[in-house]
C-alpha cells in the first residue's frame, strides 16, 4: 500500500486503469459536492441561518470521496461531528444535510440531531458521534455482527488525529485485531486537534500509523489529498476485511482550511502553512488528474455547474422549508415512539 | 417448580433467551471459559460455544461500544460489566450513546441490548466494588433500568430485558447470588415496568429494591410480631419504566410511605418516588414520607462498618416503628 513518503507520481495515460473514467468522474463530483455544500454551510452561518456549531471538511474532501467511492451498498460509515463530508459522500441528498444544519423539518433527522449527529441508516451512515473516540468501539460492534452473520459488509470508521490519544481508540484497535473484525479505521490527520498541533501532545510522529504495530497491524500513511491514492488504499483494506483478514488502520495526511469549528479563526497556524496546503488542494489536484487522463474541460465544468445548481436549489428549498413540528420534541426517546418512563 | 439460586437463575435466564433467539449473543470479561467471576455464567460457553459466548479484553468501552454497534445492526447482545462500579469507566455509552441514538437520529437507530452487572454491597469489597449505582442510570432519558430480587424475577426480567427494543441496564445484586428461591418450570417471561406487592399489609407501604427487598420483608415480619404493625412491602423491580400505579394504589390504602434504598442518600431512586407521592398522593398521606438509605458516604470495607452503613432489618424496623408509633 502506498506510503506518503514513497508515493509514486500519478500514472499518466489511459483512463481505463484500475480506477477507470466513470469512477474518476464520480470521485471528482463527490469532492465538488462536499466543497460546495461545506462552503454554503459556512455562508449560511454568516447569515445566521445555521445555528449552533459546525465542523467543516474543506480541504479534506479526498478522504471522504475516496473511502465512500470504494464502498459497496451495505457498507457502513461511522463519522464524527466533522461528518457532513462523509454523509454527503454516501449519497445523502444535500438538501437533507443543509436542512438539518438549518433546523428544518426536511432535515435528515428533522432537526433532532443537528450538524454533529448526521445519520442516514438507509445510506449506511450509521451516525456521527460527538464524543471523541466513542464510535470506534461501535464500529467494531457492527463489524462483529457482520462476522457473526457471515455478511460481507465492511464497517468504516472515520476520526481525527486527536482521537488517537483517547482510550477508546486503543481499546477498539486491540478488540478489532483480537476478534479479526471487518472494520477499517481511517484517521484523518489534519495536523490539529481543536487548536493544538497534534505533534505537541503525541509521543510519536504519526499518531495513528505509529501505533499500528501495537495491535499487530501494518503501518499505513497515505496522501489524503489525492482521491486516487485514498480510493486504492480503501479498496485494499475493504478487500482484506471482506476476506476475513481483519481490521486496517489507515492514516491519511490532509489539512482543514477553516477553523476547527465556526468559532475558530485558526490564528494558531504558522505563517504560510495554509497556503502551502492549498497548493495541493484535493480538488485542484484531481482536476489536473482528469485533464492528464484526457478528460475535456467541458466535462469538468459541467460537473462544477451541476453541483453548484444542486447546492443553490437545496439552499432555496431549505430557506423556504418549515421548522420541525413541535410535537417531535418528545418522540423516539423509547422504541414505543414516545418518552413515557412511568405508567 | 424447582429451588434455584439467584446465580443459577442468571445462567438459566441467559440460556433461555439464547436458546430462543440465535441473534442473542453474550460478551464480557471472564464470562466464557471461566464461567464469570461470580460463577453466574457457568456452562453457557459449553452450551452455546465460543462464537455466541465470547470473552473480551479488559476494555469496558469496547465491550459496551461493540454491544451497541451489534445491536444497531441486528443482534441482541447481552454485555457484562463485572462490577457496576466499572460503569464509570464506560459511562459514555450508558449516558451519551445507547440512550440518545434513537432520539438524535429521529428514530432511525435502534439499540436493543442488555448490560448486566454485579451491583451492591455486603461483600466487604470496599468503596469501588460495592456501590449501588442504579440511580446513575435511572436519571438518563432513553434507558431502562431493572434490578431483580429473586431467582424467579432474574429469569423473567432477563427475558423481558433481552426482548425489549430499548437498552436495558440489568442490575444483579452480588449479595443475592447465593440466595435461593422457588422457580417454576418452563419459560418465564416477565414485563418491564411492573412492581410487585411481595407482602400485603394495611399500615404502611415500604418500597424496596434488590437486596433491600428481603430486608424489608424481614423488617415487616418483625414489625408485625413485635409491634402489631402490618406493612405492605413492594418490590419496585423496575426503576424505568416505573410502576407508579401499583405504588400509588398501595399508598391510597396504607397512607404511609417508606423507601429502603441501598444507594447513598442524595438523589437515590426513593427521592423520585417521594416526589411523585408528594405531587400525586399528598392527601392520601397521614405522615411525612421517610427514606431509609445508606448515608452519604463511600462504602467502607470492614464488616462492622459496612453493616451499619447499609439499611439493615433492625434499622428499617426501628425507623418504621418510630414514625408510626411516636
Ligand atoms: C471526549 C471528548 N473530549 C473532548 C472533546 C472536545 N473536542 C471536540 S473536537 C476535538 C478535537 C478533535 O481533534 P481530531 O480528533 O484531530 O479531529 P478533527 O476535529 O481535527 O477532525 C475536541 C478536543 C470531545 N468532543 N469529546
Ligand atoms: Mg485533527
Amino acid at each position: 500500500m502506498a506510503k506518503l513518503e514513497d508515493r509514486a507520481p500519478a500514472p499518466k495515460g489511459s483512463l481505463n486503469d484500475d480506477i477507470g473514467e466513470e469512477k474518476r468522474l464520480a470521485l471528482y463530483r463527490t469532492q465538488v459536492v462536499i466543497r460546495e455544500a461545506e462552503q454554503r454551510a459556512y455562508d449560511l452561518f454568516l447569515q445566521n441561518l445555521v445555528k449552533g456549531t459546525s465542523h467543516l471538511s474543506l480541504g479534506q474532501e479526498a478522504v471522504a470521496a475516496g473511502f465512500a467511492g470504494a464502498m459497496r451498498p451495505g457498507d457502513l460509515s461511522f463519522c464524527t461531528y466533522r461528518g457532513h463530508a462523509h454523509t454527503l459522500a454516501r449519497g445523502v441528498p444535500i438538501v437533507q444535510v443543509l436542512g438539518e444544519l438549518m433546523g428544518r423539518d426536511i432535515g435528515l433527522m428533522r432537526g433532532k440531531g443537528g450538524s454533529m449527529h448526521l445519520t442516514s441508516v438507509e445510506h449506511g451512515v450509521m451516525g456521527s458521534y460527538a464524543i471523541i473516540g466513542a464510535h470506534l468501539p461501535i464500529a467494531c460492534g457492527a463489524a462483529w455482527r457482520a462476522q457473526y452473520k457471515g455478511a460481507k459488509d465492511v464497517s468504516v470508521c472515520f476520526f481525527g488525529d486527536g482521537t488517537t490519544n483517547i482510550g477508546a481508540f486503543h481499546e477498539a484497535l486491540n478488540f478489532a485485531a483480537v476478534w479479526k473484525l471487518p472494520v477499517v479505521f481511517v484517521c484523518e490527520n489534519n495536523l490539529y486537534m481543536e487548536y493544538t498541533p497534534i505533534s505537541d501532545v503525541t509521543a510519536v510522529k504519526h499518531p495513528a500509523a505509529d501505533r499500528a504495530a501495537s495491535y499487530g497491524l501494518p503501518r499505513i500513511v497515505i496522501d489524503g489529498n489525492d482521491a486516487d491514492v485514498v480510493y486504492r488504499a480503501a479498496i485494499e483494506a475493504y478487500d482484506k476485511a471482506r476476506a476475513g483478514g481483519g481490521p486496517s488502520l489507515i492514516e491519511c495526511m490532509t489539512y482543514r482550511y477553516s477553523g476547527h469549528s465556526r468559532a475558530d479563526p485558526a490564528k494558531y497556524r504558522p505563517e504560510g502553512e495554509l497556503e502551502r496546503w492549498k497548493e495541493r488542494d484535493p480538488i485542484k489536484l484531481y482536476r489536473e488528474r482528469l485533464r492528464a487522463f484526457g478528460v475535456g474541460e467541458d466535462a469538468i465544468l459541467r460537473i462544477d455547474a451541476e453541483v453548484k445548481r444542486e447546492v443553490d436549489e437545496a439552499t432555496e428549498q431549505c430557506k423556504a422549508a418549515a421548522p420541525p413540528a413541535l410535537d417531535i420534541l418528545t418522540t423516539d426517546v423509547y422504541a414505543d415512539g414516545g418518552f413515557a418512563w412511568r405508567n | 417448580m424447582a429451588e434455584l439460586t439467584y446465580r443459577d437463575a442468571v445462567i438459566r435466564g441467559i440460556a433461555q433467551e439464547m436458546t430462543r433467539d440465535p441473534d442473542v449473543v453474550f460478551i464480557g470479561e471472564d464470562i466464557g471459559k471461566a464461567g464469570g467471576v461470580f460463577k453466574a455464567t457457568v456452562g453457557l460457553y459449553d452450551q452455546f460455544g465460543p462464537v455466541r459466548v465470547r470473552d473480551t479484553p479488559i476494555s469496558e468501552q469496547a465491550i459496551l461500544g461493540a454491544a451497541m454497534g451489534a445491536a444497531m445492526t441486528g443482534l441482541k447482545p447481552i454485555a457484562e460489566i463485572m462490577f457496576s462500579d466499572f460503569i464509570a469507566v464506560c459511562f459514555d455509552y450508558i449516558a451519551n450513546e445507547f440512550p440518545k441514538s434513537r432520539y438524535m437520529s429521529n428514530g432511525q437507530v435502534k439499540c436493543p441490548l442488555v448490560v448486566r452487572t454485579g451491583n451492591g454491597g455486603g461483600a466487604r469489597f470496599g468503596a469501588q466494588h460495592s456501590q449501588s449505582v442504579e440511580n446513575w442510570c435511572m436519571m438518563i432519558p432513553g434507558l431502562k433500568v431493572v434490578a431483580p430480587s429473586s431467582p424467579r424475577d432474574v429469569i423473567g426480567l432477563m427475558a423481558a430485558a433481552v426482548r425489549d427494543p430499548d437498552p436495558v441496564i440489568f442490575f444483579e445484586h452480588k449479595s443475592l447470588y447465593a440466595t435461593k428461591g422457588e422457580v417454576p418450570d418452563g419459560e418465564i417471561v416477565d414485563t418491564l415496568g411492573s412492581a410487585k406487592i411481595v407482602r400485603p399489609g394495611k399500615d404502611a407501604t415500604i418500597l424496596a429494591l434488590a437486596l433491600m427487598v428481603p430486608r424489608a420483608l424481614a423488617a415487616a415480619e418483625k414489625l408485625k410480631s413485635e409491634h402489631g404493625i402490618d406493612c405492605e412491602v413492594i418490590d419496585v423491580r423496575s426503576l424505568v419504566p416505573l410502576d407508579t400505579k401499583t405504588i400509588l394504589g398501595s399508598l391510597a390504602r396504607t397512607h404511609r410511605l417508606f423507601t429502603v434504598e441501598e444507594n447513598p442518600r442524595l438523589c437515590g431512586w426513593g427521592a423520585e418516588l417521594v416526589s411523585i407521592a408528594a405531587d400525586e398522593a399528598f392527601y392520601d398521606l397521614d405522615g411525612p414520607p421517610v427514606r431509609i438509605t445508606t448515608p452519604h458516604i463511600p462504602l467502607p470495607a470492614a464488616d462492622l462498618l459496612e453493616d451499619i452503613a447499609l439499611p439493615s432489618v433492625e434499622r428499617i424496623a426501628e425507623r418504621v416503628q418510630r414514625s408510626l408509633q411516636s
